[in-house]
């Protein structure tokens, strides 16, 4: 992979923050788009925009093809072969809502057990407890370890006959974690065989090659725009079966077959879950990331972001003040380092950086419950993705020193410097009901 | 030309934030702790960051006798926190209704970049909501 070819392709790349050449760490959040995605996008709003599934005229038909070509294509490079079974929604949120309220409020109740991980972003995290505030189910939150990883013994220990569902990153989006889901999916087929298992993708597509049918889970969650397409568009893949028996979480046009004053039949797969226009040129977006990242090959993007890892790893640990959170193994993780520099909050780290021209993430990052878990108050992110270099992380690491520079003195409050947390040494997994 | 002088204007924006005078505060900040036999408590958040105060009153006859603020936040808010702390005491809250948030910005003494001005303003949101309580 040729990474100073990559960059070319992204127009915003160019630009510059404060001055500074624009350093872009936050691929977490959302990554930048390539122009052939661009193009992609304006080529069909310039030359076939209408509405997909309705009428005859050519440039519906071209429409509907297209949409239905980019749908293929995502089946096909997430190893999906039944193209009936990816639903486009907005993101991996809406795809883990639309299970938490089909599936989910048919299937589960009172009494009835959701597993997950504490180390959950907030989309996984609040369908479940609220579904369970609302009836009555129990959540059993798994911890990880001193190393960011799930602890296999809490999962397995968690799993009983009451387990209706079973939930689990494939990548932490803080540590940076990549689960082991076919075992854990292999583990919840032997101890809960009743279970559904839903894996939240968002962090592993776009970095890994990520074969859905061969893991072994009945939901796959993932977002178009962290993979270099447009936002608002995702993908929610289900189970066949599982999704023919469960009830339309949308109503309205196109989810139906036929509609008489007393009773409607909903369409087939996927057009059942996809009420109302879908963002078709997001989906055609979606397909034109799809073809831009088989083109360097998934194997490659992953390479690339080790490589990258590695390196700022090994930067990050010379460096005194600064602690990084998640797997010490670069085998165990994604480009996603969290850390702290010090006393120095994760804002203010942020901020000193932009003004270098460096856009890191700060805050509690979309997984509260896991900050309180580890005791680490808000963290500062850096994320990677195939556009970033090695003198892109140099720059981070330069910034860092300003910061060092700039906070030249520790607060002298307790208050203002808590101790962290050593909850994960003590806890397997908490149960949590009557929420 | 105009472009250029706006990224200058916004470092110095950045630098000047960071200056001495904000650190020290966030250091050893003014008034941080709880006061005793409190007659209001407010917390606020600010989810963005996770910034979040609790700020606790000694209020006598619609005045802030006394007022201490704790919680974790970045610098910019601690050191807000601590300056305002110190401004509003011994006014009343009727006086205080009208506080703006131009007086917040001219006690932190500086431009603040856009992004920051939530921080700035976390104990300013606390102060608003004096009146409600």
């Amino acid at each position: 992979m040729n990474v100073q070819k990559v960059r070319k392709d992204f127009p915003i790349l160019a630009r510059k923050i404060n001055g500074k050449p624009l350093v872009y760490l936050d691929s977490a959040a959302t990554s930048q788009k390539p122009k052939q995605v661009i193009d992609a996008v304006e080529n069909f709003l310039k030359t076939s925009n209408a509405n997909v599934h309705r009428g005859i005229h050519t440039l519906t038909v071209e429409a509907t093809e297209a949409l239905d070509h980019a749908r293929e294509k995502i089946a096909d490079f997430v190893g999906v072969k039944d193209v009936g079974e990816i639903i486009f929604v907005r993101n991996a949120t809406e795809a883990i809502n639309l299970v938490a309220y089909s599936w989910g409020r048919l299937n589960i109740s009172k009494g009835d057990e959701i597993v997950l991980t504490i180390a959950e972003h907030h989309s996984n995290f609040v369908p479940w407890q609220q579904l369970a505030a609302e009836n009555g189910a129990i959540l059993k939150i798994v911890s990880v370890d001193g190393n960011g990883e799930i602890d296999l013994e809490a999962f397995e220990k968690a799993l009983a006959k009451k387990t209706k569902l079973v939930t689990f990153f494939h990548v932490s989006n803080i540590l940076g974690t990549i689960a082991p889901v076919r075992r854990l999916a292999s583990s919840v087929k032997r101890l809960a065989p009743q279970a559904k298992i839903l894996i939240d993708g968002a962090q592993a597509v776009p970095h890994l090659p990520v074969n859905i049918s061969k893991i072994g889970c009945d939901f796959y969650a993932f977002s178009g725009h962290k993979m270099l397409a447009p936002a608002g568009i995702g993908v929610l893949w289900g189970k066949r079966e599982i999704l023919e028996a469960m009830p339309p979480f949308m109503f309205g046009g196109d989810m139906i077959s036929t509609v008489k004053i007393e009773k409607t039949q909903w369409a087939e797969l996927p057009l059942k879950f996809e009420a109302g226009t879908p963002n078709i040129e997001g989906a055609i977006g979606l397909g034109a990331a799809v073809d831009y990242l088989q083109k360097i090959g998934m194997e490659n993007v992953r390479k690339h972001e080790v490589g990258l890892t590695h390196y700022a790893l090994e930067k990050l640990s010379k460096i005194e003040e600064v602690e990084v959170f998640g797997p010490k193994e670069v085998s165990k993780r994604c480009g996603v380092i969290s850390f702290k520099i010090g006393s120095v909050p994760a804002h203010d780290v942020a901020s000193i950086l932009d003004s270098e021209g460096v856009e890191i993430r700060s805050g509690f990052n979309c997984a509260e419950p896991l900050a309180d878990f580890l005791g680490t108050g808000p963290l500062a992110r850096a994320s990677f993705y195939v556009y970033n270099t090695k003198e892109e992380i140099r720059k981070f690491i330069e910034a860092i020193e300003k910061v060092k520079e700039v906070f030249h003195l520790s607060p002298k409050h307790e208050a203002r410097n808590p101790k962290q947390n050593q909850n994960h040494k003590k806890i397997n997994f908490q149960t949590v009901s009557n929420l | 030309m105009f472009r250029a002088s706006i990224f200058e204007f916004r470092i110095l924006i950045q630098m000047d934030l960071y200056r001495e005078e904000i650190l020290e505060h966030w250091q050893n900040p003014n008034n941080f702790g709880k006061v005793a036999d409190a007659d209001l408590v407010i917390d606020q958040v600010n989810p963005l960051c996770g910034d979040q105060v609790t700020f606790s009153f000694k209020i006598d006859r619609g005045k802030i006798k006394d007022v201490a603020f704790t919680g974790s936040g970045c610098a910019i808010s601690v050191a807000s926190s601590s300056m305002l702390s110190e401004y509003i005491k011994g006014k009343s809250i009727k006086d205080l209704e009208k506080l703006t948030g131009q007086k917040v910005l001219d006690l932190i003494g500086g431009p603040v970049a856009p992004a920051r001005l939530k921080c700035v303003f976390l104990p300013l949101e606390v102060i608003r909501k004096l009146k409600d309580n």
